[in-house]
């Protein structure tokens, strides 16, 4: 036990020490450095399109449904042999469907599931298709005037390689504010 | 799927480049006599003598003194969080999740029981969790190096000193490694901020200081995220390039410490065994868990579109296959067998390749298991890079693994039995026991990634499953440091016509079966009730 407890005291020393090396100096220069003018936009999130927050109106594109709880994120955690879970996406499709006016077969699947944080900026382009005439629509502006913007909002693959095709919500519905 | 397959390329090669050069390094790390100014500068502030060496007693006393006082000082730093800076009204930690926490981060588990955005401030986040992040993942290093060198050494009792042994991961390894990558971390969108939150088209978003702490989270296989989501949230992880770093974080160390232990040991080859094992489980898990995903009904559902199905699952098997736990996916909302996957890759005793420290001692253990059993097999002494592995060698390694099964298989049977278990689960059926299975399986592993759907903060789970993580961690590592003094003790065996060779295809295919097999004959029961169930519902 004194094994221990000598070990302990040692423990405690080293540990105050690496609490200053790790804990705070580590932490402080990272933030100094981060406040460099490349990098300051993306450590304080100016302006940020990687969140995506559902807007309320047919003038606006729909995210993914969201299962967090503001102000944690996260997702439904429900799996797909779920009963309860397999109606709530049946009822998603079918509001969706309503509301833009097709059958729902033509839903696509990210329309209908949540995300795991909660904030997915981003959808499918066949989910952003499938809202173009609704907020044309809505915002008296031409089709074709949406969807390119749309195209704009849409990023491919880094390298032709990495990620995912996809749509962001968040600068496309800004995009639409300010050109639209 | 070609798209997917170059991801994973690309991380592969990145580690590949990397390998000799950043293995080599960690050889030289502790192995070298001298001490640089800055260490030299901690060993006189804490008054530890560098140059007196200890026993494996000694050196496990020091990682449990170590561990005992970082718990008493994280749960301290939670309960009087109201005191600290940068708060934000968040208030005490209540004591039975303070516990949990204070534990969990301790032994690099990171299982979180809180919710980060509502419960844990700046300061605690950083002054309290980074550090167990650095420090818990140099405890893991310390010991590795302890058994690596009871191999190299012939006829000592002496093992190494901890504290240096410590103190040289963190500073010349996790913290340089941290540094740079935190800030590339940032150059691809991760926050660095010390406000509490920003708003977004008239919604708040939590904000933090996450990218200090994101570089040190999957470098140092930790996985406790600053925020709910974890490396779901874009705060955290905001695109597939920033995926891909994480990945590389994660397996960098564990990886390159096979090149580490094959040069200390004087053979390369018995370190490309191990790795061969580690990479050959690591690619069928893979296949597996992207397989059973991509063939599922709601396969997005709880997963994010910028990393897709590809992205998410090369993350679950790389997390879950070493002792991260960070997600950047919903585990809960994966198929059958895609979470069952993810729930093998621990229950395999995660080493594939394991988490910093804890993945080569995990395998190295399970060399001695092959071994043993093939020396059985032919009826000969066994003998390991020239040490022989008598009944104490072989004791330590078969407490060092069957210590998790135990206290998993208890933990889980007991929460499964009791009555108010069923309110705590987000799903019914089979899905709901994998719920349970993969919480004390996570625990016990000291992975941290949950099936998210259970509500483990009721007395019960704060309390068993932080039981499990303490379990899970110091009973492998005080028997591998026994292990290490016993093997360290002995002369040294030579090698003879009769000696099991132990690089090459026909040894790594033996340990491969052993890794297997022990996780099968331990879990197989379990998982045939909760995901292999639910598969073929």
């Amino acid at each position: 036990m004194s094994t221990l407890s000598k070990q302990s005291l040692a423990g405690l020393r080293v540990l105050l020490v690496l609490t200053v090396i790790t804990g705070v100096l580590y932490p402080a220069s990272v933030w100094a450095v981060s406040r460099a003018p490349g990098l300051h936009a993306n450590a304080e999130a100016v302006g940020t399109t990687l969140v995506g927050v559902d807007r309320e109106g047919d003038q606006w594109f729909h995210t993914r449904p969201s299962a967090a709880a503001p102000p944690a994120s996260g997702g439904s955690n429900k799996s797909e042999v779920d009963a309860d879970q397999t109606a709530v996406v049946a009822e998603r499709r079918a509001g969706v469907a309503r509301r833009e006016g097709v059958a729902g077969d033509r839903v696509p699947q990210d329309a209908v599931t949540a995300s795991a944080s909660g904030l997915d900026p981003h959808i499918s382009p066949a989910y952003a298709e499938l809202q173009v005439p609704r907020v044309a629509r809505a915002r008296g502006v031409d089709e074709h005037r949406v969807r390119a913007l749309v195209a704009e909002a849409t990023s491919g693959r880094g390298l032709g390689l990495v990620g995912e095709v996809t749509v962001n919500v968040t600068r496309l519905n800004r995009a639409l504010d300010a050109r639209g | 799927m070609w798209a997917g397959l170059a991801q994973v390329a690309l991380v592969l090669a990145a580690l590949a480049v990397v390998y000799r050069p950043f293995g080599d390094y960690m050889a030289r790390v502790y192995t070298r006599a001298d001490h640089s100014r800055a260490e030299s500068a901690v060993y006189r502030v804490t008054g530890v003598d560098p140059r007196s060496e200890q026993n494996w007693g000694t050196y496990a006393f020091g990682v449990l003194g170590l561990s005992l006082v970082g718990v008493v000082a994280l749960y301290l730093l939670q309960r009087l969080q109201p005191l600290l800076p940068l708060d934000f009204g968040r208030g005490a930690v209540e004591p039975a999740m303070a516990f949990n926490t204070a534990v969990s981060f301790v032994t690099n588990t990171n299982w979180q029981s809180y919710v980060p955005e509502e419960v844990m401030g700046h300061t605690v986040q950083a002054v309290g969790l980074t550090v167990q992040n650095f420090v818990s993942a140099a405890v893991g290093l310390a010991v590795a190096m302890a058994l690596v060198r009871g191999f190299v050494r012939v006829g000592t009792d002496r093992l190494g000193n901890f504290w240096v042994d410590l103190v040289r991961g963190t500073i010349r390894i996790l913290l340089p490694v941290a540094f740079v990558f935190a800030l590339v971390l940032i150059a691809t969108g991760v926050t660095m901020s010390l406000r509490g939150g920003v708003t977004v088209d008239g919604q708040t978003i939590a904000q933090a200081p996450t990218a200090s702490q994101e570089a040190i989270k999957v470098l140092g296989t930790n996985g406790g995220g600053v925020f709910n989501a974890n490396s779901a949230h874009p705060f955290e992880n905001p695109n597939a390039w920033s995926n891909l770093v994480q990945v590389f974080l994660i397996l960098l160390i564990p990886v390159c410490l096979t090149r580490t232990f094959g040069t200390m040991v004087g053979e390369r080859r018995q370190g490309h065994v191990l790795l061969g094992v580690m990479g050959a489980l690591w690619s069928a898990m893979l296949a597996l868990i992207w397989a059973a995903e991509a063939a599922g009904t709601r396969p997005l559902e709880g997963k994010e579109l910028r990393f897709g199905i590809a992205g998410s699952s090369l993350f679950a098997n790389t997390t879950t296959g070493t002792s991260t736990g960070a997600v950047n996916s919903t585990h809960d909302s994966y198929t059958g067998l895609g979470g069952g996957g993810a729930l093998l890759n621990m229950l395999l005793g995660e080493m594939t390749p394991g988490g910093v420290g804890t993945g080569l001692y995990s395998m190295l253990v399970m060399a001695v298991i092959a071994v043993f059993l093939a020396g059985l097999m032919v009826g000969r002494t066994p003998e390991y890079l020239g040490k022989k592995l008598g009944r104490k060698e072989v004791t330590a390694a078969a407490v060092s693994i069957l210590a998790v099964p135990t206290v998993l298989l208890v933990g889980a049977g007991v929460a499964a039995a009791l009555p108010g278990t069923a309110d705590a689960l987000a799903n019914d059926g089979p899905h709901g026991l994998s719920e349970v299975l993969y919480a004390y399986a996570s625990a016990s592993n000291n992975n941290g990634s949950a099936f998210a759907g259970i509500t483990a903060t009721g007395d019960w789970f704060q309390a068993s499953l932080g039981v499990c993580m303490a379990v899970g961690r110091f009973v492998p590592m005080i028997a591998v440091l026994a292990l290490a003094g016993s093997l360290a003790a002995q002369r040294g065996a030579p090698v003879t016509a009769g000696t099991l060779p132990t690089t090459g295809p026909l040894f790594a295919s033996l340990l491969g079966g052993v890794v297997v097999l022990v996780a099968a004959l331990a879990f197989v029961p379990a998982l045939a009730l909760g995901p292999i169930a639910e598969a073929m519902l």
